[in-house]
């Protein structure tokens, strides 16, 4: 007990190695301490080597590029599923139109018809599109395998997906008109004279 | 399977196959050898998610299985061969170098499908091919055929092990998966196909029409209908081949480095007489005497034979050790220590890696302690010339990053710090290891930064697509200068500039992966035949 109060006594202080036998002689500056970890990029010391470049490293870089972008097309590239939703919970116009007929229909059943709202000609085609979707809704529930409808659904969705999105992209280009009609519609609002 | 190669496993996967794939591989790599409902219930994917994912494996020969008793199969995956498809852009180089753009375009749909039949990929590359060349000519499947035969007697395409030929007198349901075999001899053996037609061209332009008469296109209908001649024999692309051409091409530009040219040619000969002979993991190759080496060199090198003697005692008595005399008959028998040479070449990277990294005073240590085997600390800054702080610090940093290894020697029993010599010592194969495995973290880095950056720009580079696309369309239908003037003015100045930085550091990232992956390939090489030897 003695002896280890506040750790006074003979050895104190003492390394089980000679300082010498290290490299750090007496009186010599040690390096400042460490208070934080090292830096995410430390600095480099010296400029790394230049890439090689030439006809062979770009054709080697041409073809890596190109593999890369082939892959993808193949068929080995397996694309994550959509995840299949409860059509139940969501309203009827926000599922995606099955163009595919499926396999093993058995009865259609008569489709329930909905109120009718307005007499436009486009509500009623909408109208039947609804029809349509619950009518494979319905049917598509009485399927035996539902793992393959699941499937084959996902896959469905899939692709109308993709439809879906040239559709957006068809929108979107509509924007980027020649501007034949700028001058038209500028003249019903302006009220002041065109100088 | 360290955490750095599962990573990089990981990203190759997922780049090239997927996320289903990759969520697959990484967890048979991380767990070894699995049945089908344990990776399906481990992984949290659906039964039939799984299936395709594994099927997609096997195909690229990534997953191997194996039937277990009661009949349960098992899949493993070969995590090595996953890093392999880092180099596909390397092995696909090589193939045209050798044999031009039909063999580059053979081992390309080789290595894009993991294994094809030989009159799949003839029927293939002959289409490709057409669709590059001018109008009117076309490919004849004769021609890629010839490739295809040159390549496999050159090894560099070899047979799949084969589904064993069924006996009648097996009694018994089929087992649950076939065990393949495959014998040596067979492996590079061309099946007798009689591949006769052109390459067709994808778009279906009047000119062809008119151009073949009509008896040809019931053939090609009927071809169709036909059941292939070679079906159940497919070919895969022989990775071991490449690697021993690119371990020779490793060889033949360090001698061309070190001495000439003339040298140079005549190692690349003997390495070419023994490329057959000797097995790729042989430490040397067989002995060959020099008046055989005389006749073969190329033709169009005329040295007398006293000069290529005086070449081969040059190379014999050069301390690298590349070649090595092995006896004096036949006016001298030469071999090629493919092992030391890995062993050199391994060495001159680390070299160089410290050269680069630290500086030159250091790699100058470097080679001391390497020459000398065991240095004390005093030695060193004796032998090196440098002031005595200077090498301290840079010995320790060298230490610190596992470079240079310390042993101890003690004097006494009781091993007394005081009283024990500490030498410096360069462990060169735990070095390789350890350069390896900064390497494949490296890479993983690289790849991921490339992700990085591609997915910062996503909305950029989908913009100039689609501008691209209107432009491309357009001009099909014939618009005017000015309409496509105004299209390509979507994209501002300042965006563009953005889009150049980009594709610059792209480029750059890509070819740093390229770069790294040649490292890789050596420390590889000489990790693999290291550790072979013991």
């Amino acid at each position: 007990m003695a002896s280890r109060g506040g750790g006074r006594g003979r050895g104190r202080g003492q390394l089980t190695f000679s300082m010498e036998a290290v490299g750090i002689g007496k009186g010599d500056a040690l390096p400042p301490p460490t208070l934080q970890p090292s830096p995410l990029f430390p600095p480099l010391e010296f400029h790394p080597v230049p890439l090689p470049s030439g006809e062979e490293g770009e054709y080697v870089l041409a073809l890596k590029q190109e593999l890369r972008g082939a892959m993808r097309q193949l068929p080995y590239y397996i694309r994550p599923a959509v995840p299949k939703r409860d059509w139940r919970r969501l309203p009827r116009e926000l599922k995606i139109r099955v163009r595919k007929l499926q396999k093993e229909r058995t009865t259609i059943l008569l489709p329930k018809r909905p109120p009718k709202t307005t007499e436009d000609k486009e509500e009623t085609i909408q109208k039947l599109e609804t029809l349509e979707k619950k009518e494979e809704e319905v049917t598509s529930e009485e399927d035996e395998e539902k793992e393959e409808e699941e499937e084959k659904e996902e896959e469905e969705e899939e692709e109308y997906d993709e439809e879906e999105h040239e559709e957006e992209t068809d929108y979107i280009m509509s924007y980027f008109d020649n501007g034949e009609d700028f001058g038209g519609d500028s003249d019903d609002n302006m009220d002041e004279a065109i100088y | 399977m360290t955490q750095a190669e599962i990573k990089l496993c990981s990203l190759l996967l997922q780049e090239h196959f997927g996320e289903i794939v990759e969520k697959i591989g990484v967890h048979l790599i991380r767990t070894g050898s699995q049945p089908l409902r344990v990776i399906a219930h481990d992984t949290g994917t659906s039964l039939d998610q799984v299936k395709k994912a594994l099927c997609v494996l096997i195909q690229h020969n990534l997953v191997i299985y194996q039937v277990h008793k009661r009949g349960v199969v098992e899949y493993e995956a070969q995590c090595s061969r996953v890093l392999r498809m880092l180099r596909y852009p390397r092995y696909i180089y090589t193939a045209k170098t050798l044999y031009s753009d039909t063999g580059e375009l053979i081992v390309e749909e080789l290595l894009l499908n993991g294994k094809m039949a030989m009159s799949a990929v003839v029927k293939k590359v002959a289409d490709r091919l057409t669709e590059t060349m001018e109008d009117g000519k076309t490919m004849d499947y004769a021609e890629v055929s010839n490739t295809f035969v040159r390549l496999a007697d050159t090894h560099f395409v070899q047979r799949c092990p084969l589904v064993p030929a069924t006996e009648n007198s097996d009694p018994g349901p089929p087992p649950p998966a076939p065990t393949l075999v495959i014998s040596e001899k067979d492996m590079y053996l061309v099946p007798k196909l009689s591949l006769i037609g052109k390459g067709k061209r994808r778009r279906s332009s009047d000119e062809d029409a008119t151009g073949e008469p009509k008896a040809k296109r019931p053939k090609h209908t009927t071809d169709n209908k036909e059941p292939i001649p070679d079906d159940g024999i497919y070919w895969q692309a022989n990775l071991d081949r490449f690697h021993q051409h690119f371990r020779d091409q490793g060889i033949v530009s360090a001698v061309a480095n070190r001495m000439d040219q003339t040298s140079s040619e005549i190692v690349r000969t003997m390495l070419r007489m023994s490329e057959i002979t000797t097995s790729s993991s042989a430490p040397f190759t067989q002995p060959l005497s020099s008046n055989e080496i005389f006749r073969s060199l190329p033709v169009g090198y005329n040295i007398s034979k006293q000069v290529l003697d005086q070449y081969l005692t040059l190379l014999a008595d050069d301390p690298l050790e590349f070649v090595g005399k092995s006896g004096d008959s036949g006016g001298g028998m030469y071999v090629i220590n493919l092992h030391k040479a890995l062993g050199s070449l391994a060495t001159a990277t680390l070299e160089s890696v410290i050269q680069e990294r630290f500086g030159s005073r250091c790699a100058r240590i470097f080679r001391l302690v390497l020459q000398k085997k065991h240095l004390e600390q005093k030695q060193v800054e004796d032998f090196a010339m440098i002031p005595a702080k200077e090498a301290k610090d840079m010995l320790y940093k060298m230490l610190s990053e596992n470079f240079i290894s310390l042993q101890e020697i003690p004097k006494t029993p009781d091993h007394a710090p005081s009283r024990t010599f500490y030498l410096y010592t360069v462990n060169i194969l735990s070095a390789a290891r350890m350069l390896l495995h900064r390497c494949y973290k490296s890479v993983a880095n690289l790849i991921e930064r490339r992700q990085f950056e591609t997915k910062e720009n996503k909305r950029l580079l989908e913009k100039s697509q689609r501008v691209e696309a209107i432009i491309a369309s357009m001009q099909a239908t014939g618009a005017e200068e000015a309409q496509l003037q105004e299209i390509e003015e979507m994209i501002t100045a300042p965006e563009r500039q953005q889009l150049e930085t980009l594709k610059r550091n792209v480029n750059k990232l890509d070819a740093c992966e390229i770069q790294v992956d040649e490292t890789i390939f050596l420390l590889e090489s000489y990790i693999e035949s290291t550790v072979k030897r013991q």
